[in-house]
């Protein structure tokens, strides 16, 4: 398997930083998830074959972190914050909305491939709660009125 | 309200301090890197780092400057300087904005640290999720090395030092300091049995140190003021400042910077605004979800660590999570107890049992199945859980979990008895 020059020229990057090339495995799959949106089996097993490991070693590795995706996720990951501060603040509302608006349950993706919905252990922002991760972004202080119009936003945008 | 000096939040504060490195020299950044390296010898660092009375910020609240003086000199091994900056614990969010918003005041605690320790190759363990701070680190690492602050002989002082960005994939254990190493090691991040330490045997093997984002920011601040001004700060034992991260039913949620001499009465009321929408106090946890709650009864309890401690509780990272009357604790609980066991790495049966045990019985309680005997059944898992384990992961689910039975039972037992939540709407 190849990927195409530019990923080759990061994961080159990425195992130069490293004394002993085990390291470079978390780097490595957020390289390619970046790239391909999840980590497929034929992925993992060419980041073992790259990094000398047996490609067990990198499914228990992908399995253990939770920013990894085994399977497709839809454009926009919505990861909505559960932990205390959250759900003090109205969590439960958030994903609520979510489910009400997307038809989807959690952890599954809207039959328009546009959004996946999940739910995640604290991120960091408690003094901003409500909050909900999407893809790289923190959407913070969210209500169910914040929430309708993000999603009124995305699907305009994809159109 | 009385106004303290801030330390690690004072550029920030600066109006349109936007964190570039002439922003950063601006207001006398990297003057600390410019007068230590190659002209104060490091063992005198470390002494100084001592004499300031710096203790951990991210949990354990361990001295900094002794954890560095185990760091054996003659191993013949490469040394490690690790950045923690996996921030997860709930309740807090402190590191997130000293990355965010004033990135060279840790690249420059970290070259002090590393050059202390006699260290080459540092890593910053950056929480995956964090991808604004990876990005504005990134930027902020190139910028310092264009101006000679990284790489070789930095600044002429012929003290080589390389910095690299190592992002996390969201697993609270890499927290802890063995896990980070294991998991900077490309493997899942479980806990190592200690000792030997990671002072002696760390990441390759070779001696490390790992430091939290908070308590290397300050170090630029104690080496260009001196260790004695910043122990004149906070208490005998506390010293200096601490971020508290002050979130849940609070009026004004934030970052509050305050010396480690503050009480959670003046935290609460005089700088976060007092409990939201005018309701009574209920339950605080004062150093983030791992540690064991407060009441109002407690609201004139020292956050310095001992005094917490000495309350039942402890500092622990410094999130402040407020709750009101009309909270169920039960609930909390179940949270609380959802995440350790989500978050248990699964390596020690008392943990990975415990925690799935905790929250299967609060989650059974809270809707309304919960049995008479649920709540000694709850204490005993609890008993077993603690000291038992490799890491303070089970402890530190299991010792908040006890504390809200110990305040709360009532509200436990009527759960159980009405077969309901009570404060359910």
């Amino acid at each position: 398997m190849t990927f195409d020059p530019q990923v080759e020229q990061e994961a080159a990057a990425i195992l130069a930083r490293y004394p002993e090339k085990r390291s470079a495995l978390l780097p490595f799959l957020h390289l390619v998830q970046r790239e391909q949106g999840y980590l497929s089996p034929a992925t993992m097993e060419e980041v073992a074959r790259r990094l000398h490991l047996h490609p067990v070693e990198v499914l228990e590795v992908a399995t253990f972190y939770s920013w990894f995706n085994l399977k497709p996720v839809g454009k926009h990951r919505l990861q909505v914050c559960q932990n205390l501060s959250c759900t003090l603040r109205g969590a439960e509302r958030i994903i609520g909305t979510l489910k009400e608006e997307l038809r989807i349950g959690e952890g599954e993706t809207s039959p328009d491939g546009l959004f996946t919905l999940q739910r995640v252990e604290c991120l960091a922002s408690c003094g901003s709660a409500p909050v909900m991760q999407v893809n790289d972004e923190y959407h913070e202080n969210l209500s169910p009125e914040s929430v309708r119009a993000l999603l009124t936003r995305w699907r305009a945008a994809a159109r | 309200m009385p106004t303290h000096e801030k330390i690690l939040l004072k550029n920030m504060e600066r109006p349109g301090y936007g964190g570039t490195l002439p922003e950063y020299l601006a207001v006398g950044g990297y003057e600390a890197v410019r007068n230590v390296l190659g002209k104060v010898p490091p063992a005198e660092v470390i002494e100084r780092v001592k004499r300031s009375g710096l203790r951990g910020r991210g949990g354990a609240g361990f001295p900094t400057g002794l954890k560095w003086g185990f760091v054996p000199k003659d191993s013949g091994l490469p040394r490690y300087l690790l950045c923690n900056a996996d921030e997860s614990e709930p309740g807090t969010f402190k590191d997130r904005q000293l990355i965010e918003r004033d990135p060279h005041q840790l690249l420059e605690g970290i070259i002090l640290a590393a050059y202390a320790i006699g260290c080459h190759r540092s890593y910053v363990y950056i929480r995956g999720e964090l991808v604004y701070g990876a990005s504005v680190l990134t930027r902020a690492l190139h910028e310092a090395a264009t101006q000679g602050f990284l790489g070789q002989s930095v600044l002429g002082s012929g003290y080589d030092l390389t910095i690299t960005l190592h992002r996390g994939a969201g697993a609270y254990i890499c927290g802890e300091e063995t896990a980070l190493i294991e998991s900077l090691e490309g493997k899942k991040g479980m806990p190592r049995i200690r000792p030997p330490f990671p002072a002696v045997r760390g990441l390759y093997q070779s001696p490390t140190v790992v430091n939290n984002v908070e308590t290397l920011c300050n170090l630029p601040h104690i080496l260009t003021r001196g260790p004695e001004w910043y122990a004149a700060i906070g208490t005998e034992k506390s010293k200096g400042t601490r971020i508290f991260s002050v979130s849940g039913h609070v009026s004004r949620p934030g970052n509050y910077e305050l010396p480690l001499s503050v009480t959670l009465r003046e935290l609460l009321l005089e700088h976060a605004g007092g409990v939201s929408d005018g309701r009574a106090l209920k339950a605080v946890i004062p150093g983030g979800a791992s540690s064991p709650v407060l009441t109002p009864q407690h609201l004139d309890v020292g956050m310095d660590f001992e005094s917490l401690a000495a309350a039942g509780s402890m500092g622990g990272s410094g999130g402040v999570i407020v709750m009101a009357e009309g909270t169920c604790m039960v609930q909390v609980g179940e949270v609380v107890a959802r995440f350790f066991h989500h978050e248990s790495c699964g390596q020690c049966t008392q943990c990975r049992e415990g925690t799935a045990w905790l929250h299967k019985v609060l989650a059974r309680i809270e809707r309304g199945g919960g049995r008479r005997e649920d709540l000694d059944l709850l204490l005993d898992v609890c008993d077993n859980m603690t000291g038992k384990t490799i890491c303070v992961l089970s402890d530190a689910a299991a010792l908040p979990i006890a504390s809200y039975l110990r305040y709360f039972r009532d509200e436990f037992e009527a759960h159980v008895r009405e077969r309901r939540c009570p404060l359910a709407a």
